[in-house]
């Protein structure tokens, strides 16, 4: 007797559980302080004495917290994001969740929820029983009864619009749906922590532009924690609270979207979250002198010497003052939203794209002048 | 031929006149008549020549109910032995990256390249009594060459590709994505094997083990070689039917041999199904 109690008895508290969740989240008390996961100093390589894949990263990310790992392919992104799920073992290092060291518990007791690129959904079970798996997965006395399951599962297919698609298989849904499946899939165990692997980067470009709405939103409905892991800019700028940038296996900043766009930390950050142009040039007697020529006053607390000009194509305009910086325009063509010209300065790597009002042709020799830069010491 | 004169345009890019591509057909059609349908049709019209009474009285002879038991008996070891290898090297192979993959993937390969023949020998020079350990076995009263053991032993090397062959190449396509999904859902590596690889690989599986099956029940030179064919005790199907040949028992003969290219015919009709029903989930035709 007692014996067929028990479940009940656990489903009902999970019920509570979700119901105590969406309560807290009703009076927006998403943030409770502390920490949900924490890195520690977390070391790892693909051996070969190739470069380690990791180069002791530590991270804290909050309750509720939408965070992105964003960088460049190879910098250690998914790595980071695998070894918090438990997928790979880190050489070095410490994974915690919440106040727990997780480091030696296997995934399968992590109880975190891992969208993967290509969705990886079992193309034999339906979107029902894809859905049902994790919770279908549970040693006997943990498992809720048919009916719950049964109930959590339809109520996961209408958080993610997709009511009607439970008979479906995989193979007959499209990538968009798919992943919005893969979604629901994680969710259904209640993750302590949502992980997702550059979980748009299969999809076309409208695709992904609804899914990024569609995520902030679910996000903001379920208040659950989430680490997902892109190397496009723009999708991090806009989802995340909080973007980590990594290269080359480190961390070079973390912080919320404005404030690496507009204080990043390194010029590696600069340029990766922003277009720039970057040129040339030394800072003395209180001036950015580019070429022989001052372009810029200098502003207090700049390095002296040499250093790295890094400027934004919104603080650049066409002008033909002192100050300006000459450059050749490659290409000019209207948009949506105005003209603009592809600007290559003398002396800087690549083009950029500045809003100009007059009519230029390729070839065409202009200058720029910058109302505001962020310089690097060059080195 | 209804065919290439139904699509013309289908084939608008194919330059050859019409007389060259059905003489083409033509030849190809002779040659699977002469050469395959033609036997085949004699194995039945043979074991038919004295008409269905004598045909059952043929199988109802203890030595052929003997070797027809005792085929079954190895096809029943040996398949599901390759089953297990073919499953744990495919998995070794496919999931994971270790020194040696390549070599494993070469010497899977080796029954296929090796005569049959030789593939005997070499068992008989093992556990034969002038072979390495034959003496020892001998010592203990093991038998295995002119026996059991050796014929399931041989069979058992012939027919070990089959089963990894199929399953190698799907299993690389897959990758391993599925099963760590199944993971972080909290699955166990049993029940991730149960519920995620097995599903996935289950017609190649089948296709593998038809293959298998074929194979291991028409197995001639390597079972030949170890089995001395004692009648009624170490001889098989095909070794049978060698025998009332020779003995110019041509109905019996020919009887057992409708027998396995019943057999044959079965496994062609059932990896025809397979092909058409689940060429997405087999090896190397198609995507998924």
């Amino acid at each position: 007797m007692t014996a067929t109690l028990a479940p009940a008895g656990v489903a009902g508290l999970a019920r509570d559980d979700l119901r105590a969740r969406t309560d807290s989240l009703a009076s927006g008390a998403v943030h409770h302080g502390g920490t949900a996961v924490r890195v520690e100093g977390i070391v790892k390589s693909y051996g070969g004495g190739g470069p380690a894949a990791l180069e002791g990263v530590s991270l804290d990310i909050a309750p509720g917290e939408l965070l992105a790992l964003l960088g460049p392919s190879g910098s250690g992104k998914t790595t980071l994001l695998r070894v918090i799920a438990g997928l790979e073992i880190p050489d070095g290092g410490r994974v915690f969740f919440g106040r727990q060291d997780t480091t030696d518990i296997p995934v399968q007791r992590r109880g975190v929820g891992f969208v993967f690129q290509h969705y990886a959904l079992f193309r034999h079970l339906t979107v029902f029983e894809n859905i049902a798996y994790g919770l279908r997965s549970r040693e006997r006395r943990r498992r809720p009864p048919e009916a719950e399951i049964r109930a959590r599962v339809e109520r996961l297919l209408d958080l993610v619009q997709l009511p009607t698609l439970a008979r479906r298989y995989p193979g007959q849904l499209s990538g968009g749906q798919r992943q919005r499946v893969a979604l629901a899939r994680a969710l259904a165990v209640e993750p302590s922590v949502l992980l997702l692997d550059e979980p748009f980067g299969a999809l076309d470009a409208q695709v992904r532009k609804d899914l990024r709405r569609w995520l902030r939103e679910i996000h903001r409905e379920t208040g659950q924690t989430t680490i997902f892991v892109t190397h496009d800019q723009d999708e991090a700028l806009e989802l995340a609270d909080r973007i980590a940038i990594l290269n080359r296996g480190r961390i070079e900043q973390v912080g919320a979207p404005h404030e690496v766009q507009d204080n990043p930390a390194s010029r590696f950050v600069m340029s990766f979250v922003g277009e720039t142009a970057r040129l040339a040039a030394e800072i003395r007697e209180g001036q950015v002198w580019v070429d022989g020529r001052p372009v810029l006053a200098a502003e207090p607390g700049w390095p002296q010497g040499p250093v790295d000009l890094c400027l934004r194509p919104w603080d650049l305009s066409v002008g033909h003052g002192e100050n300006a910086l000459p450059g050749t325009v490659r290409e000019w063509r209207r948009t949506g939203r105005g003209t603009v010209a592809e600007i290559h300065l003398d002396g800087a790597e690549a083009p950029v794209e500045v809003a100009v009002t007059d009519v230029y042709r390729p070839g065409d020799r202009v200058g720029l002048e910058a109302s505001a830069a962020r310089v690097f010491p060059r080195g | 031929m209804s065919e290439t004169v139904a699509s013309p345009r289908g084939i608008a890019a194919l330059t050859e006149p019409r007389p060259v591509r059905i003489a083409l057909i033509l030849a190809a059609l002779l040659f699977l008549g002469l050469f395959l349908l033609l036997p085949l049709a004699v194995v039945f019209t043979e074991a038919l020549s004295k008409g269905l009474g004598s045909l059952l009285d043929t199988f109802a002879e203890p030595d052929a109910q003997a070797a027809i038991r005792l085929t079954l008996l190895v096809a029943a070891i040996a398949v599901p032995l390759n089953v297990a290898f073919g499953l744990a090297a495919s998995w070794a192979i496919a999931k994971f990256d270790f020194r040696g993959r390549n070599l494993l993937i070469t010497l899977i390969d080796l029954p296929f390249s090796v005569s049959p023949v030789v593939a005997g020998l070499i068992y008989v020079l093992i556990f034969g009594s002038q072979g390495l350990i034959g003496p020892f076995l001998q010592r203990h009263g093991i038998e295995i060459i002119f026996a059991v053991p050796g014929i399931v032993l041989a069979t058992v090397f012939v027919t070990f590709p089959f089963v990894a062959r199929e399953l190698i190449p799907l299993m690389q396509d897959q990758g391993t994505t599925d099963e760590e999904a199944a993971l972080t859902l909290g699955a166990s590596p049993w029940r991730v094997f149960r519920t995620v690889t097995l599903p996935n690989i289950r017609w190649a599986l089948l296709y593998g083990v038809l293959l298998c099956n074929a194979r291991a029940m028409g197995e001639f030179g390597a079972v030949s070689v170890v089995s001395g064919r004692i009648r009624g005790l170490t001889n098989t199907m095909p070794l049978h039917v060698e025998i009332l040949y020779n003995e110019y028992n041509y109905v019996a003969a020919f009887g057992i041999a409708s027998l396995l290219a019943l057999l044959a015919l079965v496994t062609l009709a059932g990896k025809t199904f397979l092909e058409w029903r689940h060429a997405d989930s087999l090896a190397g035709r198609g995507g998924h």
